[in-house]
């Protein structure tokens, strides 16, 4: 199923400059699969989102329709089809 | 000659350029809001600086320049990973360049307490398994700055004989290149424990050798200032000269085996120079007798310098560099005898290192 994710400003770098970028994500669709695709074509993008187990970075939240990943199921959130996810970096440092 | 010094702090890293040791110009932030606990100069092909950055809310990694800053270069895929399931890199504390006679060799120390490899000037990292496998590593504490190896010290001539330092933790020696590991702490005191002497798990700050002395050591410790004439072995105190014991820094002139110095902190307790009077200690005999230097350097200076943001340059009559957590930077064009201010008003600095440019 396409999801479609959208890449803050700063990370647009890891991007090509892509501001939205439409994932094609295998059956069963999870925020954490979807990252997988993503990190397939931007690595670049994947090391800052996400450590090297997989384990998503404490400051950076991942919204699913409107709805932090962390109030839901994490990396297993489940996606419907159409998703929004949106990434942001969150209130943090000083 | 033009000297740089690399200077990271906790929002990036400046490179300050001079002529003369005396005047600077200032250039940065590179990698703004970026923690640069570790920053090294290689310049055994070209000259190279590394920097270990941290964003916090990306994560870590190695950037590299070899145009002094003007461009940086930073792998897609994370250079230092952990391979196993239980960690995941938090921080790089320590880029060590190998010695010469091993070309593309780079170490890093990380937190969590682990030491990597790489064979291609810093590019990609290999983790050594040795010391991760090491039956005291459940037992490595974090002290106040997370629980890290920060210290690194390759011997000038053999490469599987290795050097290294962690928080808590202690010493550590290997002599089959990473993949086995003997505590070396006997007679580095742990106050903090019920037992202050034991195998292991002192929270040694940093450890300085020269290459032409290889079987000696320097240490500051938390609490405890040591040398070792016996490549680790055992360590004696050479604390007494100094005003307080406790401190980060451990440093030694680029000639003279000699010749260390350090910044001592009044204690654990009170994070301040002694009296709030910014000086460094210069021992020209290996910590027998200790001499202020404060020709150029501030009273009333409230803040304190961190393990790896004290280092000399290698020029013939050597520089010597020191930053503050207020952001201050100092040198000395002539061995600490007096100081110039290279910066003020940055933020945190964690790590300085200098070189003197190759024409």
């Amino acid at each position: 199923m396409k999801v479609t994710v959208l890449i803050p400003g700063v990370l647009r770098a890891a991007t090509d400059g892509a501001a939205h970028l439409d994932v094609e994500v295998p059956d069963p669709a999870t925020l954490g699969a979807a990252l997988d695709v993503l990190a397939d074509t931007y690595p670049q993008l994947d090391r800052r989102l996400r450590d090297e187990r997989a384990g998503l970075r404490r400051y950076v939240n991942f919204y699913v329709n409107g709805e932090e990943c962390r109030r839901l199921a994490g990396p297993a959130t489940p996606l419907p089809s159409g998703a929004e996810i949106q990434i942001l970096p969150s209130v943090a440092g000083g | 000659m033009t000297v740089v010094v690399a200077i990271g702090t906790r929002k990036g890293l400046w490179l300050a350029r001079s002529e003369d040791r005396v005047s600077w110009q200032v250039d940065g932030p590179h990698h703004a809001m970026q923690e640069v606990y570790a920053v090294a100069f290689d310049s055994r092909a070209g000259l190279r600086l590394m920097a270990g950055v941290s964003s916090p809310h990306f994560g870590p990694g190695v950037s590299i320049s070899d145009d002094l800053g003007a461009t940086w270069e930073e792998s897609s895929t994370p250079p230092i990973a952990f391979p196993v399931e239980e960690a995941a890199l938090e921080r790089v504390w320590q880029l060590q360049p190998a010695p010469a006679a091993q070309p593309g060799v780079v170490w890093a120390g990380t937190q969590p307490s682990a030491l990597f490899k790489s064979s291609d000037g810093g590019r990609s990292f290999e983790f050594v398994e040795g010391l991760w496998n090491h039956p005291h590593r459940p037992e490595w504490e974090a002290g106040f700055g997370g629980q890290a190896v920060h210290t690194i010290v390759p011997d000038p001539v053999d490469p599987d004989r290795l050097l290294v330092a962690m928080s808590t933790g202690g010493v550590y020696r290997t002599a089959d290149g990473g993949k086995s590991w003997e505590a070396r702490n006997k007679g580095i005191k742990a106050y903090f424990f019920p037992d202050p002497w034991p195998e292991f798990g002192q929270c040694v700050h940093k450890v300085a050798q020269h290459p032409a002395a290889p079987s000696r050591f320097y240490a500051q410790n938390h609490h405890g200032v040591y040398r070792s004439d016996d490549g680790g072995d055992s360590w004696q105190s050479i604390a007494d000269g100094l005003p307080t014991d406790f401190g980060f820094a451990m440093v030694v002139h680029p000639h003279d085996p000699d010749t260390i110095f350090t910044f001592p902190i009044e204690a654990d307790g009170r994070r301040f120079p002694p009296e709030g009077k910014c000086r460094v200690y210069r021992s020209r005999d290996a910590g027998a007798t200790w001499q202020a230097l404060g020709e150029g350097l501030p009273d009333d200076f409230w803040t304190a310098v961190m393990r790896d943001a004290m280092c000399t340059d290698d020029a013939e009559v050597p520089g010597v560099y020191f930053g503050s957590r207020s952001g201050e930077v100092y040198a000395s064009p002539d061995e600490g005898e007096t100081w110039h201010r290279v910066a003020a008003h940055l933020p945190d600095v964690m790590s300085v290192r200098a070189v003197v440019v190759p024409t």
